[in-house]
Parts: C-alpha cells; structure tokens; sequence
C-alpha cells in the first residue's frame, strides 16, 4: 500500500465504509505514516463541522400543500395545451375567411390576389418544413432532462 | 432517505385507482429529500421549493420513460439535479453580464450571496462560516457533500443516484473536502 492509494481509503476510513481487514491495513499504515495521521485528523475536524450543519424544517403548511402545488402545474400545463389548440384552430378559421372575402371580391385586383396566394403557399410550406423538424428533433430531444 | 432504494416499479401504478393517486403517494413520499437536497444545491427556501416541485411535475410528464423495472428516485434525481444546476448556471452568467471583468472566483462568490444563512438550523459563527463555503464550491463538489452529510447518504447509495461506481463516488468526496477544507482555511487566513 502506498500513500497514492490513500486518498480513497481515507475517506472510506472517515466515513465507516470499510471492512474491518481495510480498516486494520489502513490503521496500520496509519501508525507508521505521520503525513497520512495527519490529514486524517483535519479530514475528521472537517467531517464534525460539516456533520453539525442541519437544516430547519420548513412549516407544516409547506408540506400539506406541496401535492396540490406539484398537482396545479399538471393541470395548468394541460390548460394551456387546450388554450392553444383552440387559439390556433380560431386563427386558421379566422384567416380563411379573410383571404376568402379578399379573393371573392371584386375591387381587388388580380396582382394583389396572386401576391396574397403566393404568400399564403410560402407561409404554408415554412410551416411545414418547421413541423417536420420539431418531429424529428423529437425523439432526441425527449431525454434531455436525463443525462446519465 | 430510507425508502428510495426500495422496489417501486411501476407494477405500484396498476393497483392504485389512477395514476394520479399513484403519483401523489410518491410525492408525498419523496417530496422532504426532493427539497432539502435541493436547498442544499441552491441554498435557499424559495428556489429549492420552486425547483423540487417543478421536477416532480417534469417526472409525471415523463414517467413513461421510466422502464418498468426501474426505480423512480435515481431517475427522478438526474431530473432534479439537472434543474438545479441549470437554475445555478443561468444566474452565474446573469450574475457575469451584469457585472464585468469578474473572474471565476468573484463569480461563484456572488452566486453564493443567494445562499441564505437563515436556512441553517440552530446557527453559530462556525456553522455559518462552514454553510458559506458549501455555497462556494462547484455544483459536483457540492452535491456529493450534500448527499453525504445532509442526506446522509452511504457511498452505495450515492452511487445508485449518481449513476457512476463508489470509485467515483469517494474520489469525488475527497476532492470536495480537500476544497472545502481550502476555502475554510483562505477565509481564516484572510480574517486575520
Ligand atoms: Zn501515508
């Protein structure tokens, strides 16, 4: 055993995460290496002043509540998928009927109405193009709060 | 943290009425170690109960990813400690904007200034100077302190969570202590 191997056994040592032929072996070295008695015993001062550090508890209102908070976002997130559903439905409905009343109409002329259908097919097909990649970033991007 | 190396497969989801009552029983039984690990992390009371609960909601959206032999806290974990640490980056670099021509030390020691001392149960000067450099070190070096010494975590457990191997685990530890044990010794020094 050399003092290279220490670190580790250290802190095993420190933390009662031996077993008792590790924990003889380490003392032994121990006995006959001053530089390892020695950090051993500044590791140990700073594992009590670590060890008395605690938290305070939180008031009992905080855990009564913490379901119905955690259980609020669920329903707030479902909310808003809804919300948006409905706002996109509404606007493509609404967006329709104005290029309608705008094509049918005959004060327009028809320059205006083929820059408004060309419009229309450049948005359509952005729109599509952004669609196809949102799905396939998809499937990697589900996994992007667990990386192990 | 006695119960998160326990058997919770998802098999607990088909005997309970609905998979909401499922959930609200593992919040229930998760939701102290999800906040004061997370207090250790950000060190305050209002982010750690912003962040622990907003995992637990990200995990319910997902909890098909959990494979039905897997245990939910690791996995809930690596969600929870992901949060936080993008929580501690994103003030780090508004910390870094706002203020210029700071060096990575002056930094982190602003970063600290949101770690409250007020957290800390039955305060001393020595316990807060301790608290005070727990809120210095780097977020890796902090957690392992956290898990071991607030959670009281084994390396086998910290491990398990951690997804790495106990060599891991206690190199990690020691390069965090060896750290902490700088910052106490500078700050004394620099007292006097
Ligand atoms: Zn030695």
């Amino acid at each position: 055993m050399t003092c290279q191997d220490h670190k580790d056994l250290m802190m095993a040592y420190l933390d009662d995460e031996l077993d008792q032929q590790q924990k003889r072996a380490f003392e032994e070295h121990l006995a006959s290496c001053a530089e390892c008695a020695r950090q051993l015993d500044e590791f140990r001062r700073l594992k009590q002043l670590t060890d008395s550090v605690s938290f305070i508890e939180p008031e009992d209102r905080i855990w009564q509540q913490y379901w119905d908070n955690v259980y609020n976002r669920v329903e707030r997130g479902l909310g808003w998928i809804l919300f948006s559903m409905a706002a996109i439905l509404l606007a493509i409905y609404g967006g329709f009927k104005l290029i309608e009343t705008i094509v049918t109409d005959p004060d327009v002329g028809a320059l205006l109405k083929v820059a408004l259908l060309v419009l229309i097919g450049g948005l359509a097909i952005l729109f599509v193009s952004l669609l196809r990649e949102r799905l396939y970033f998809w499937g990697k991007d589900r996994y992007k709060d667990v990386r192990r | 943290m006695e119960s998160f190396c326990e058997e919770e497969t998802l098999a607990l989801w088909g005997s309970r009425s609905s998979t909401k009552d499922a959930f609200e029983a593992i919040v229930k039984r998760h939701m102290k170690d999800a906040y004061f690990i997370a207090l250790g992390l950000v060190g305050n009371h209002d982010d750690a109960l912003e962040l622990s609960q907003e995992a637990f909601f990200r995990a319910f959206k997902n909890i098909k990813q959990l494979s039905s032999k897997g245990k939910f806290f690791p996995w809930f974990y690596q969600i929870l400690r992901n949060l936080c640490f993008s929580h501690l980056r994103k003030r780090r670099v508004r910390r870094a904007d706002s203020l210029e021509e700071l060096d990575g030390d002056t930094i982190q020691a602003n970063v600290s200034d949101v770690f409250d001392p007020e957290m800390v149960a039955e305060r001393n000067e020595s316990k807060d100077r301790v608290w005070k450099a727990i809120a210095r070190l780097d977020d890796k070096h902090r957690e392992v302190i956290v898990l071991r010494h607030f959670q009281n975590l084994s390396y086998e457990e910290i491990s398990k969570i951690l997804f790495c191997n106990r060599g891991t685990v206690t190199s990690r530890l020691y390069y965090a202590r060896k750290r902490l044990k700088e910052i106490l010794d500078r700050e004394k020094g620099g007292r006097q």
